[in-house]
């Protein structure tokens, strides 16, 4: 092997990887723990994600999708949303950020339909995100996914639910670059006695080119943006005056 | 002076005082027996005998007895006589006041006693027909005319008895023979006759209503200021403005349900040629009941259009639906569909322009205009050629009347103001001739100048032709004359056809039949660029595109692909095309391929310029066809917020491709001057917790633990697993639309949010504010998540 071959061989093998293009475009969190752990410094935007539930609770199933709804909203322009099934209530998803003119709502008669309006929807290249709801995904559909993610250049997060009833969403193997688990956490006390935002524990599972990490994060607030909770949540609850004092400063 | 009663034996003037008390005295002890001997009434009977003083005439005897059953004069009678006489001569301070007098009412003969129909009959005998002073509407006395008649012609006491009949319908009725309405009237009870309808009760001052034979036969009265409005007249309903219109107007102001009156009048002047549009073609069914089309109109609702039944009875367009109900109360209403008339007309001039003749105009709202120039021997001639497109209507249900004439002036003019034919051939250069008698209002006119022509009492085109022309054009415009010349045909008036648009098809055939997938794709690219250049010189855009592929054995393969938006772009069309090749059944080969237009929009030629040098908004129209064209358009949609406080009512689903609102690429990407781009006032608020997923029904949870009236929930239980509340906010109180349902007008919902001891969260609801019992039953729902 010359010496000239061996850098081909590198870009072929990169080529084949799909990582051809590493200065691809990201969206940060704004949140500075949880950028500096992710590999580009935020979520790749031409990319294929995928977000579950921890438990098979509603609860987590609601983090889960107003996570990804954080994300979508961030973005500009239109967002297809490929549904299972029509619960989705759009006033629920404003206040997560993504206004109801961004959203086309699709609904696939299963999985397989899904996917492919996925795709259709990722090779267009006009939408800022493709947003789906699969329980089983093959590994070769994933891959199908992420390689039209990046011809089209637009995000696609794809809402994982387990195919069986306890089973964990994550046991096929996925060509996603990351894989997220969001679980409801318990929020802290609001000073006003009332609700505070939701709090949740959002775990990394997997991310190419970067070590799964967990954080607790607080639920996107109107513009879509997540934020860390101002107070830990294992902290001994403070009287209310206190709280009050914390608040001020 | 001495009056000496037979049996009393008493004196008027020894009548004091005491004496007046004892003859009270013996009356009082006379009327119980009597009554005995003349009541007839049984005891039971539930009549109750009225007073007879109040209801006869002063000057008339209280106790006087029908002469048939003259019976002799009874003691009390007699003394009350005297006993009034008596009091009548004390002074006014010293009567007695009439309670005193024992005012017992005596017994009147109950007028159910007898057989009803005996009473009846009595009471028909006894009545006049009416008044002698009655006159008829031109101030004849009735009875003088009654008697004028012959003996033959004289109507018969029943018939001018049978007044006050009400005719439920009156196109039905008065569609019967006339004998058959008299025996009709006969058959009913006599006993309804004196109705209390007019309330007069069948007492003095009753007139009978005048019968109806001879009201027809009576010459019409002329009103002036009756009738229609004259400012929302059409020119077609100026016709309706002859005496018999405006004798329906007279009648039909007295608020009074004349419908069969007005009928009668009417079915008369329909033989003088006031049939409006009826056109005997057994294919047209009447409507059962008279059928009108409204419009609203500001606050007044309009007549549009009227049927030949209610134009007959003097409806006209443009009259107020409160008039016309005065006159037909039975009257069918249904809004006017201009817009549907429209495209229907539309459809007529295109069929007519494909298989009749080939210039053909939509000269208004309701009419066409043929050239027949060269295309009527094709059809039998002129009249036949008419005769077949009224023919061809009235099997549609559509009554029409044609005119044909040298000029579209005169043929407009005589159709809608000649005569009541379906058909008129107006012989060749004799327009004038038809013309002269027909008003104004067919030369095609501004309603201005009609008015201004019938102030001037020009009432006939005649006297218009016979006039100096430049003091008319002077006086009004041009216009005036213009329309006189195009009718007579002096001046030319040029037709503006209807332009027929061609299907649009391109198609193949193929010397051996193909049936691989590379072939048909090969067939597919030829032939798209070709129909998007058909579309292009059409200056159209297709919406639905089928593929029928013809088969050797007969049976064509059909593809069906629909557009979001109008389009021509081949690629797209190829893609979308190209997909769905596999469900092409080739079979034992194809031998024609065809791409037909089905629906196609107009789409003109667009501009590149602004997308060359800004960035615009990606075209979604190619995204949202090939995902409709896979899963259905109905299966694609866009939330569209709607002001509604009630969660299930707040989003509704539109067309993906709706009108976003002009703010999707306001600001640049990395603009951080603004970071909320959401608009002012969005129907969501943006902080009033809404839950991410929404139950399609609210679900019942038991156990609630809840302080009234309005603390959250400390705990509940939902599909068997009980929940520990922590935290929650709330209530946020959600009440009915009163305006939609009158049931939620007092209903209401208190909306929590609430956090479970694990971190879950709720939006649970209680109907009723846990104060008043209306506004729900205090049960809870989960309702979101």
């Amino acid at each position: 092997m010359t010496s000239s071959s061996l850098p081909r061989l590198v870009e072929t093998v990169r080529a084949i990887e799909g990582d051809a293009r590493r200065d691809s475009a990201v969206l940060s969190f704004g949140v500075e723990p949880l950028d500096q752990r992710l590999a580009g410094g935020g979520i790749q935007l031409d990319a294929l994600h995928e977000i579950a539930g921890e438990g098979a609770n509603w609860a987590d199933d609601s983090a889960a999708l107003l996570f990804i709804c954080g994300i979508a909203a961030r973005l500009r322009g239109t967002v297809l949303w490929v549904l299972r099934s029509r619960d989705l209530f759009a006033p629920g998803l404003y206040q997560a950020g993504l206004d109801p003119d961004r959203v086309i709502y699709a609904e696939a008669r299963d999985d397989v339909e899904l996917l492919a309006v996925m795709e259709e929807g990722l090779r267009h290249g006009g939408l800022a995100a493709v947003v789906g709801e699969a329980k089983k995904v093959s590994t070769t559909a994933t891959r199908r996914l992420q390689l039209a993610a990046r011809d089209g250049n637009t995000l696609a997060l794809m809402l994982k639910r387990p195919a069986k009833r306890g089973e964990d969403p994550f046991v096929v193997p996925s060509a996603a670059v990351t894989r997220w688990k969001v679980s409801h956490a318990p929020s802290p006390p609001a000073p006003w006695g009332g609700l505070g935002p939701a709090c949740w524990r959002l775990a990394c599972i997997r991310q190419r080119a970067g070590n799964p990490f967990e954080l607790i994060v607080e639920a996107p607030d109107e513009t879509g943006r997540i934020a860390l909770p101002a107070q830990l949540v294992d902290r001994p609850v403070a009287a209310p005056g206190a709280a009050l004092a914390h608040n001020a400063a | 002076m001495r009056t000496t009663p037979p049996e009393s034996g008493l004196e008027a003037d020894q009548v004091s005082s005491a004496g007046l008390a004892e003859k009270l005295g013996r009356v009082a002890a006379l009327t119980p027996e009597e009554r005995v001997k003349q009541c007839s009434t049984p005891k039971e009977g539930g009549w109750r005998p009225g007073a007879r003083w109040a209801r006869q005439g002063r000057g008339q005897t209280v106790f006087e007895q029908p002469a048939a059953n003259a019976a002799p004069t009874l003691p009390s009678q007699r003394e009350r006589g005297d006993v009034e006489a008596a009091i009548a001569c004390l002074p006014a301070h010293r009567r007695p006041p009439s309670r005193e007098l024992g005012r017992s009412s005596e017994a009147a003969p109950n007028p159910f006693a007898g057989s009803m129909r005996e009473m009846a009959k009595r009471c028909e005998a006894a009545r006049h027909p009416f008044r002698d002073d009655t006159q008829d509407w031109n101030g004849k006395s009735l009875q003088q005319a009654i008697d004028g008649l012959p003996a033959h012609q004289r109507p018969s006491a029943k018939s001018l008895l049978r007044g006050n009949d009400v005719i439920a319908d009156p196109i039905q009725a008065a569609s019967r023979a006339p004998t058959h309405t008299v025996g009709h009237a006969r058959a009913r009870s006599p006993a309804k006759r004196p109705t209390a309808r007019d309330g007069h009760n069948g007492e003095a001052g009753f007139i009978d209503p005048p019968n109806l034979a001879r009201l027809a036969q009576m010459p019409p009265v002329r009103h002036h200021g009756e009738g229609p409005r004259p400012s929302s007249r059409q020119p077609e309903g100026r016709d309706g403005l002859d005496e018999t219109g405006l004798e329906k107007g007279r009648f039909f102001q007295t608020g009074r349900q004349l419908g069969p009156l007005v009928r009668r009048v009417c079915e008369t002047s329909a033989g003088d040629g006031e049939a409006g549009m009826a056109i005997d073609l057994p294919a047209v069914p009447a409507p059962a009941r008279p059928l009108v089309t409204i419009e609203k109109t500001g606050a007044r609702v309009e007549l549009v259009a009227v049927c030949p039944a209610s134009r007959a009875a003097g409806l006209r367009p443009g009259m107020a639906l409160t008039t016309a109900r005065a006159q037909l109360p039975d009257l069918d209403t249904r809004p006017a569909d201009p817009q549907g008339d429209a495209a229907d007309l539309s459809r007529l001039a295109d069929t007519l322009a494909r298989r009749w003749s080939p210039s053909v105009e939509m000269s208004d709202a309701d009419g066409l205009l043929i050239d027949l120039s060269g295309v009527a021997h094709l059809r039998g001639g002129e009249e036949m050629f008419c005769r077949r497109v009224v023919r061809m209507l009235a099997r549609h249900g559509v009554t029409a009347r044609i005119a044909v004439a040298d000029t579209p002036g005169a043929a407009w003019a005589v159709a809608r103001y000649g005569t009541s034919e379906a058909v008129h051939v107006v012989a060749p250069s004799k327009q004038a001739d038809v013309l002269d008698a027909l008003p104004p209002a067919a030369l095609r006119l501004e309603p201005g100048a009609l008015d201004l022509l019938h102030r001037l009492g020009v009432e006939r085109i005649g006297q218009l032709t016979a006039m100096p022309r430049a003091p008319l054009a002077r006086r009004f415009t041009r216009a005036i004359v213009d329309r006189l010349d195009q009718a007579l045909g002096f001046a030319s008036e040029a037709l503006d056809p209807i332009v027929v648009h061609d299907a649009i098809v391109v198609a193949r055939r193929f010397l051996e039949p193909i049936a691989t997938a590379g072939a048909i794709e090969q067939v597919l690219r030829d032939l798209t660029p070709e129909l998007a250049e058909r579309l292009r010189e059409a200056s159209r855009g297709v919406r639905s595109l089928e593929l029928v592929a013809d088969r050797v054995d007969g049976m064509p393969q059909r593809l069906r692909i629909g557009f979001a938006r109008p389009t021509r772009d081949v690629p797209h069309i190829l893609r979308l095309l190209l997909r769905r090749i596999e469900e092409i059944e080739p079979g034992y080969g194809i031998d024609a391929m065809a791409l037909h237009v089905r629906r196609c929009d107009r789409l003109e030629a667009e501009t590149l310029g602004p997308e060359l040098v800004e960035e615009t908004p990606p075209e979604l129209g190619t995204l949202v066809d090939a995902i409709a064209n896979r899963i259905g358009s109905r299966r694609l949609w866009r939330m569209r917020p709607i002001e509604s406080d009630v969660p299930e009512r707040s989003s509704r689903r539109t067309n993906p491709l709706e009108k976003l609102l002009a703010r999707t690429m306001m600001s640049k990407p990395g603009d951080v001057g603004r970071l909320d781009e959401r608009v002012a006032n969005h129907p969501w608020h943006a902080r009033w917790r809404r839950p991410a997923r929404l139950l399609p029904r609210p679900e019942k949870v038991h156990h609630v633990l809840a302080e009234l009236p309005d603390c959250p929930p400390k705990r509940f239980t939902w599909r068997g697993q009980t929940y520990r509340i922590v935290r929650a906010e709330g209530p946020e109180r959600i009440r009915g639309e009163w305006w939609r349902r009158s049931t939620e007008r007092d209903a209401l919902r208190d909306y929590f949010h609430v956090e479970v001891e694990t971190g879950e969260r709720f939006w649970i609801f209680r109907r009723g504010d846990g104060v008043r019992g209306e506004t729900g039953d205090l049960t809870w729902y989960l309702h979101g998540r």
